[in-house]
């Protein structure tokens, strides 16, 4: 009945899988093309060569042939414990720096579908950078901004810029204490409104939403079955509840509900006393995937076992849903079904900070009990503000239809993107209506060299390799964004079309390799 | 003794009665004797030696079935009660700066930890509301993936030059900066000092690094060598794992919970001695403490090369939403690929960048704004201890004190009276919270912060109301 297949180890090349049904029709539809055999090779000899290289260039560094760049160690000479070990830092010196300037670019405008990203040139093979000065203008598909909220002028703008006039940048202190201003209230009894929730609280950070509040609801003597590729401020939360965790293989319903069946069986290891709690932490969006939950599946499962489930929609708020209230909305489901609701505003918000929604109860209780409510300061009002005035612009409060066009937009222009894609010969993962496109490169040096002649084309991406992913699977990935024109996605197209031709990223077995000017 | 040229049924032969066994035994070949040996051995073994393994009961479908359907687990969340004062905050209008709103009345504000006013300053807000104009108000991303925005780095920098030191890096959220700044450095077999009366999030930073943790008294310089010398005979056994085991000594400049400096010039001589390096967490002391603010090491008059790192918060004197360290690039470029809060969370958005930028160049321009502060402290610190009737804590330079009532009286519930007596005088004053899973939880106290622009009138009013409030409550 559930279906999907196990993941392989990590060490092998990943397997074809795709969910339940094949059809094109399903919204659970996705796909993971298997990684073809001589990619993986070819990525391992990569990086055997690097790590020779590597090695190489340590030997010559420690026999003074050549000068030691990067900073060095104030308190070397005096005796004391290195504060690094030197192979902790191998990937650091030898592989990380070689290809810096594809990370960390800075922006020096607002980060809408198009930007200017601020020159950096280095005349020492990434160790420093020089500013010139200039600018490059570029499309933006790297920032999450999925409802193109982040405007400078606008509604939103407005609202933050009027906060700051009437309530000034700062409150100086916690929400227990002295931090509770009229709109942060105001928030969160919005937020429950458009989550159609009892309640919700809202914190300044979203990592530390979950790092803080997981220890708040879980502790020794609970069991948490996470998903494999959770997000790491869940992985954080989790450890610092105290509460015992096992991992699932990713989306795979069947392993959780084998775990399910043996906790309750066995119970906890060693005296097998019944666990106190379960809970099931998964995420909405995968942000490195672009899959989704299984959220039917899940809370039958969830029911059939009486276990809690805490779902993380950091990215799939606002971006998913016909009425972008997130999966539940995608999925048609009655948000109280799921216990834990929380989320994020940096992605379709435009905003900063992260929120939990659900019973009152349980607000309740996060507010006497959260880190966060007790010792870290409260929300900013601009912050605040954008937030208000972006979801009055969701729900239509603003008495247009533009919060609805941005929700259609986003899904069109998904959809486009990603059929021009596989249609074209990319391995692209991911559910089809993800506005996160991963699409896949493997190798170290074409993820490299894919960046740099991106960014020589005016099209900003974000690629990622190891350690945030496996060390085979290094990606591109796309954030499609509802201010991306067809003109900007036709653009990009026929950028990653050249690209992808000249250095042969068309990987796909299943699908048929074909030029853009072929697809028409 | 090697019979093996005995025909078999000679040996069976002999081994018929009992003479014949003692007979068979010494004709036996030599590998057989010790097969038997080892054979008895054996025996003897799993008779009297080996641990009786219990034999798993294996569950039949139906029995698994009835202990899910059986097995409750316990409610979600324990049951709530509602006159709990987290449930019952005060709400406010308005900036919250040297006056605040509640319920459409204006009162003094000595509970929030806005050291030298900057909120509601015209400057900072002129300079947040051009921000938004450029960038929007959200980053939109991580610090490696387009969230680094031009601003950030400058504010890097400037703090970078405020501190002397090398290289700055920021945090999006006070609370995150300290607690993802000890578990990027120290790990599992590492050893991290630590005074008791550090606050929440540098405990919550410790938990996260799973390293040996060896907390001494508070401000205890003996306590503190005592631990180390038990340290350097430990090393002593074992000089190999010694060399590998990085040691870290993590303290406040100002501490939130007691209001009191650090000794920090012997915890420096006792670093070079012992070897261990030093993390000063400055979120009150930064802009408060020092002739021009630069925190307790300017107090000190110590070098800040000496010291490894320097964390705090852009949140109390600076008046913005954030966090920064700062130190030698060794130290802090480090933090760029393995502090989580860093990596793995959007970046601060842009206009509180600029709010920060613009409080330090106050902060630069005015340096008289310290010694003031300092001054006051002293002056409301001298008023308070004329005050019979309630115990302060904190140093006499520090703009946070804590005052608590004698002995048995000091009880959250008549603070918070106080602090109500106080509110109908238009005087807003807080009872300070901490959660109960603190490692030495404070008596209860009500924090007093004191702000640069208050005068030395309402700095009497504020005694009046104090004395008086002592009378009513009690």
């Amino acid at each position: 009945m559930f279906g999907s297949k196990q993941m392989k180890p990590s060490i092998l090349p990943a397997q074809h899988r795709c969910t339940v049904k094949e059809t094109e029709d399903n919204c659970e539809f996705e796909e993971f093309e298997g990684t073809p055999l001589y990619a993986a090779l070819l990525t391992y000899l990569s990086y055997g060569v690097l790590c020779i290289f590597g090695w190489l260039r340590d030997f010559l560094r420690q026999s003074y042939i050549e000068k030691k760049k990067g900073a060095l160690d104030p308190n070397a000479k005096l005796n004391f414990v290195p504060l690094y070990q030197s192979y902790e830092s191998f990937y650091t010196r030898n592989m990380y720096t070689r290809v810096r300037d594809i990370f960390n670019r800075p922006v020096g405008s607002v980060a809408s579908s198009e930007f200017d990203l601020v020159e950096r040139i280095s005349d020492d093979y990434n160790w420093t950078y020089r500013y010139t000065g200039n600018t490059i203008r570029a499309i933006n598909f790297g920032s999450y901004n999925y409802l193109g909220f982040a405007e400078k002028d606008g509604q939103c703008a407005m609202a933050a810029i009027n906060s700051i006039k009437s309530n000034g940048t700062a409150l100086c202190s916690t929400r227990s204490e002295l931090g509770t201003q009229r709109y942060h209230n105001e928030l969160e009894t919005l937020l429950a409104e458009y989550l159609r929730v009892e309640s919700c609280i809202a914190f300044g950070m979203g990592f530390a939403t979950n790092a803080l509040n997981i220890p708040a609801i879980a502790s020794k003597g609970d069991l948490i079955l996470s998903d494999k590729l959770n997000h790491v401020s869940l992985i954080l939360g989790v450890r610092m509840s105290g509460a015992k965790s096992q991992t699932f293989a990713h989306n795979d319903m069947d392993d959780l509900e084998q775990k399910l069946h043996n906790a309750i069986v066995y119970g906890q290891p060693g005296h097998h006393r019944p666990w106190r709690k379960i809970f099931i932490i998964v995420e909405g969006i995968y942000s490195m995937e672009g899959s989704i939950c299984r959220l039917p599946l899940l809370v039958q499962l969830k029911k059939k076992y009486k276990a809690y489930l805490y779902l993380d929609e950091a990215h799939s708020i606002g971006s998913m849903g016909k009425n972008g209230r997130g999966i539940v909305d995608y999925y048609n489901m009655d948000p109280n079904d799921i216990d834990i609701l929380m989320g994020t505003f940096t992605k379709s918000f435009g905003s900063s900070g992260g929120y939990i929604a659900g019973k009152k109860d349980l607000i309740d209780h996060l507010r006497i009990h959260s880190h966060a409510n007790y010792y870290a300061s409260s929300m900013s009002a601009p912050v605040v503000y954008q937030i208000l005035s972006s979801l009055h612009i969701l729900m239509g409060r603003d008495g247009t239809k533009d919060g609805m066009r941005r929700i259609q937009q986003l899904a069109d222009n998904t959809r486009y993107f990603r059929k021009k894609l596989v249609d074209m010969g990319f391995i692209v993962y991911g559910n089809k209506n993800s506005p996160i496109v991963p699409m896949m490169i493997y190798m170290p040096a074409r993820v490299t060299r894919f960046n740099r002649e991106m960014l020589a084309r005016g099209i900003a991406v974000v690629t990622v390799g190891f350690p945030a992913t496996k060390l085979v699977e290094a990606r591109v990935r796309f954030c499609i964004s509802a201010s991306h024109t067809r003109e900007m996605l036709d653009k990009a197209l026929s950028a990653i079309d050249e690209v992808g031709d000249t250095i042969s990223l068309r990987y796909s077995k299943r699908y048929e390799h074909r030029r853009l000017k072929d697809l028409k | 003794m090697l019979l093996s040229s005995m025909s078999s049924v000679d040996i069976e032969s002999l081994a018929t009665d009992f003479y014949g066994l003692i007979q068979s035994f010494y004709h036996a070949p030599l590998y057989h004797i010790i097969l038997e040996i080892l054979l008895f051995f054996a025996v003897m073994w799993l008779l009297f030696f080996r641990k009786p393994r219990p034999i798993e009961k294996k569950l039949t479908e139906k029995e698994k079935q009835e202990l899910i359907d059986e097995w409750q687990p316990e409610p979600l969340v324990p049951t709530v009660d509602p006159n709990h004062p987290a449930l019952n905050v005060r709400i406010l209008d308005g900036p919250v700066g040297k006056y605040i709103t509640i319920d459409n009345e204006q009162s003094l504000n000595f509970a929030s930890l806005n050291f030298l006013n900057f909120v509601g300053n015209e400057r900072i807000q002129s300079k947040s509301i051009q921000a938004v104009q450029k960038y929007g108000v959200g980053s939109c991303g991580p610090r490696g993936f387009y969230g680094t925005i031009d601003i950030h780095l400058e504010l890097e920098e400037r703090l970078a030059r405020f501190f002397g030191c090398e290289e700055g890096i920021i945090y999006s959220y006070g609370f995150s900066t300290i607690a993802s700044i000890i578990p990027a450095y120290s790990k599992r077999n590492d050893v991290i000092f630590v005074d008791e009366g550090v606050h929440y999030a540098i405990q919550k930073g410790i938990e996260a690094s799973r390293s040996n943790i060896k907390w001494f008294k508070h401000n205890d310089l003996d306590d503190l060598e005592r631990l180390l010398i038990e340290q350097e005979n430990l090393d002593k056994k074992n000089i190999k794992k010694a060399r590998a085991t990085r040691r870290f000594l993590i303290v406040e400049g100002l501490y939130m919970n007691y209001g009191d400096l650090c000794p920090l010039p012997r915890m420096v001589e006792l670093k070079y001695k012992y070897k261990y390096r030093i993390f000063i967490d400055e979120s009150v002391s930064f802009g408060t403490i020092g002739q021009t603010g630069r925190g307790i090491t300017e107090y000190y008059n110590i070098d800040r090369q000496q010291i490894d790192l320097i964390s705090s918060t852009l949140e109390y004197a600076a008046g913005s939403i954030g966090g920064f360290a700062v130190g030698s690039s060794f130290v802090v470029d480090h933090q760029r690929l393995s502090a989580q809060g860093y990596c793995f969370s959007a970046s601060l958005p842009p206009l509180l960048a600029a709010a920060a930028i613009e409080a330090l160049n106050i902060m630069e321009e005015n340096s008289d704004l310290f010694e003031t502060l300092m001054y006051k402290s002293e002056q409301l610190h001298n008023k308070l201890i004329a005050i019979k009737g309630y115990i302060i804590q904190g140093d006499y330079l520090s703009p946070l004190k804590h005052i608590r009532l004698p002995n048995e009286f000091n009880t959250t519930g008549r603070l918070e009276s106080i602090v109500h007596f106080a509110q109908t005088k238009h005087i807003t004053i807080t009872v300070a919270r901490y959660l109960q899973d603190e490692h030495v939880l404070p008596q209860p106290s009500i924090r007093l912060i004191l702000n640069v622009d208050i005068t030395e009138e309402e700095m009497d009013f504020l005694c009046a109301v104090l004395q008086e409030a002592l009378v009513v409550t009690i």
